[in-house]
């Protein structure tokens, strides 16, 4: 149930986000969604695409540094207190969360974040026994390019 | 500005012994100081080897028969290898700063700090101080010999001390102001740096009460002579020294501002090329060997300075018959000197290697965007070690930063890049690029 996610090191510099970008543009790969760290020497782009092997290597081809890290999609219940269930439910699991950051699209009344864990099966169990939606990848590609 | 000039005074009347009479009293304590040394490791091996006899010296030219002492020697027999009197007659060691993260310690007899008081009184009073001054010192006090050599040559010309040691600038102007000062120690750029927190606190700088100052413990120009007198509305002088050989007060400027004097009834200097290890011509470059005469505790026989200067024998107007150096230009090694701190690329490998994750490719960038020297580290991230965590990044960047500070005793910024984009050469890599111009020496 867990997607991969791809994270590239960037130098704070201009042009260096467009290098990556151009470079999976022009391989066709579409960009589902991504999350930008930064500090003032240097960032840390994370992207989601469906074929994540294929732009690794498109990547790395374009000479970028590229790691692929397991992340979990969840849904998120729309509304005021949608995410601080989540939340609470992960705080009470004993799970900490590296960062999280969001999909543009929406399923239903229903949001799609992207979850980094450092035990994402250990959070997985937390949430489903919660009946809170884990979003496989393949269900999730189809959803974000329909 | 208080209207002040350096009028032309003389501390010691060593000073001012004719040539022939010098020559023959260096050459008097040379036999002394090589029969010193003889029980010295290092010189009981090189004088067996090169069946060297203190009573076999006819003249100065036998000099040249000597070995040469160089900071690795000294380094390999770390610590006190070349203590030459017992260490119960030690009365103070200092140390600077070496490639290896562990310091070069020298050592002082009660008589080697008399005579270091007495030398940096000779610069001193050359350099304009009188007994009715007070003395801002803001040179460190520790290790490091520039705050206490200063701080007794003061004493001994019986100035007053404020010894107010490196760092907090804002309060140092505050000192200079309440206190009066008339003369300021320190090195050149932190002079400067003085200068500009002055102005931003909207003081101007040259109303302080300062008339002159003597810098030293860096590489300077006189264009930043030139600065640091426009600055402060001061003369600037000049000074040289280093702990291997005793500290500041092995040379110093007189009112000509023409070269620094080198103490030569205490120190024979010799520049060679040091590649051929010959000496050089008269006032060309050259490196600068000092031979210490009458030091006790850690005597040194051509010890190899790696410091870039030239030699100019020519009589002065100010009457001191010394022999005098001109700035120092460069260094015969990679040695880089960032805030009056000595810093060695090897230090910063070093540093790098310490650190789990932290890859050998690394570029050295020094530069002097204000007054004040900035040394960046830009270090190559491995493709193994990069992480999606910025927590776990940050913590790597910040263990580079800590272990550079505990090996160099220096700030840096430490810069993370991506891998493969420092330049490879084929030849020796590219590691230190120093964008603080050498402007007119």
């Amino acid at each position: 149930m867990k997607i991969h996610q791809l994270s590239l090191f960037l130098e704070n510099k201009p042009g260096r986000l467009s290098e990556p970008c151009k470079a999976l543009a022009s391989a066709g790969i579409n960009i589902l969604t991504l999350s930008l760290a930064d500090t003032q020497q240097f960032g840390i782009l994370r992207l989601i695409v469906r074929d994540w092997q294929q732009a690794k290597a498109v990547l790395e081809k374009a000479g970028c540094v590229v790691k692929m890290t397991e992340v979990v999609a969840i849904e998120v219940e729309d509304r005021p207190g949608g995410l601080a269930r989540v939340l609470g439910v992960l705080e009470e699991g004993g799970i900490n969360i590296e960062y999280m950051y969001a999909f543009t699209f929406r399923s239903g009344d229903r949001a799609v974040i992207v979850f980094r864990f450092d035990n994402p099966d250990a959070a997985v169990d937390v949430l489903r026994s919660h009946a809170i939606n884990v979003i496989g990848g393949v269900e999730l590609y189809e959803r974000a390019e329909a | 500005m208080t209207q002040f000039a350096i009028e032309n005074r003389i501390w010691d009347s060593a000073e001012t012994r004719p040539r022939e009479e010098l020559k023959s009293l260096q050459l008097q304590r040379l036999r002394d100081i090589v029969a010193r040394v003889a029980h010295v490791p290092f010189y009981k091996e090189a004088f067996a080897r090169e069946k060297i006899r203190p009573e076999s010296f006819r003249s100065l030219d036998d000099l040249r028969r000597l070995p040469f002492t160089t900071k690795a020697a000294l380094r390999d027999h770390y610590p006190l290898g070349f203590l030459a009197v017992p260490r119960e007659k030690v009365v103070r060691f200092h140390g600077s700063s070496g490639t290896t993260g562990k310091p070069t310690f020298v050592a002082y007899t009660r008589a080697d700090l008399d005579l270091w008081a007495n030398l940096c009184a000779r610069f001193l009073v050359a350099g304009g101080l009188r007994p009715e001054h007070t003395v801002h010192i803001a040179f460190g006090y520790g290790l490091f010999t520039g705050g206490f050599g200063l701080h007794y040559g003061v004493e001994k010309v019986g100035a007053a001390v404020l010894p107010v040691a490196s760092g907090n600038t804002p309060r140092q102007v505050m000192l200079l102001e309440d206190l009066q000062s008339d003369v300021l120690v320190c090195t050149p750029s932190y002079a400067l740096n003085i200068a500009e927190v002055a102005r931003s606190e909207g003081k101007d700088p040259r109303s302080l009460n300062l008339k002159f100052g003597h810098f030293g413990g860096e590489m300077w120009t006189e264009d930043m002579r030139g600065q640091i007198e426009a600055e402060l509305g001061i003369f600037a002088f000049n000074n040289y020294g280093l702990s291997e050989v005793i500290g500041p007060g092995v040379s110093g400027e007189c009112a000509a501002r023409d070269g620094m004097h080198i103490q030569e009834d205490h120190f024979i200097v010799e520049c060679i090329d040091p590649d051929t290890l010959e000496p050089v011509e008269d006032c060309e470059y050259g490196e600068l060997v000092f031979t210490t005469l009458t030091k006790e505790a850690m005597p040194l026989l051509r010890y190899r300075t790696r410091d870039i200067a030239a030699l100019d024998p020519c009589a002065c107007p100010c009457g001191r018959t010394t022999v005098r150096m001109s700035r120092v230009s460069g260094r015969t090694d990679d040695m880089l000197i960032i805030r009056g701190v000595n810093v060695f690329p090897s230090q910063i490998e070093e540093a790098l290697l310490q650190v789990e994750g932290a890859a050998p490719h690394y570029l050295i960038e020094v530069d002097r965007p204000g007054v004040l020297d900035q040394i960046s580290v830009k270090v190559e991230v491995r493709p193994e070690d990069f992480s999606d965590k910025m927590s776990q990044m940050q913590a790597l960047h910040d263990a580079i930063d800590r272990k550079i500070q505990s090996i160099t005793g220096i700030r840096a910024i430490v810069e993370l890049v991506a891998p493969q984009t420092l330049e490879r050469s084929a030849g020796k890599a590219r590691r230190v690029i120093d964008h603080r111009t050498k402007k007119r020496l």
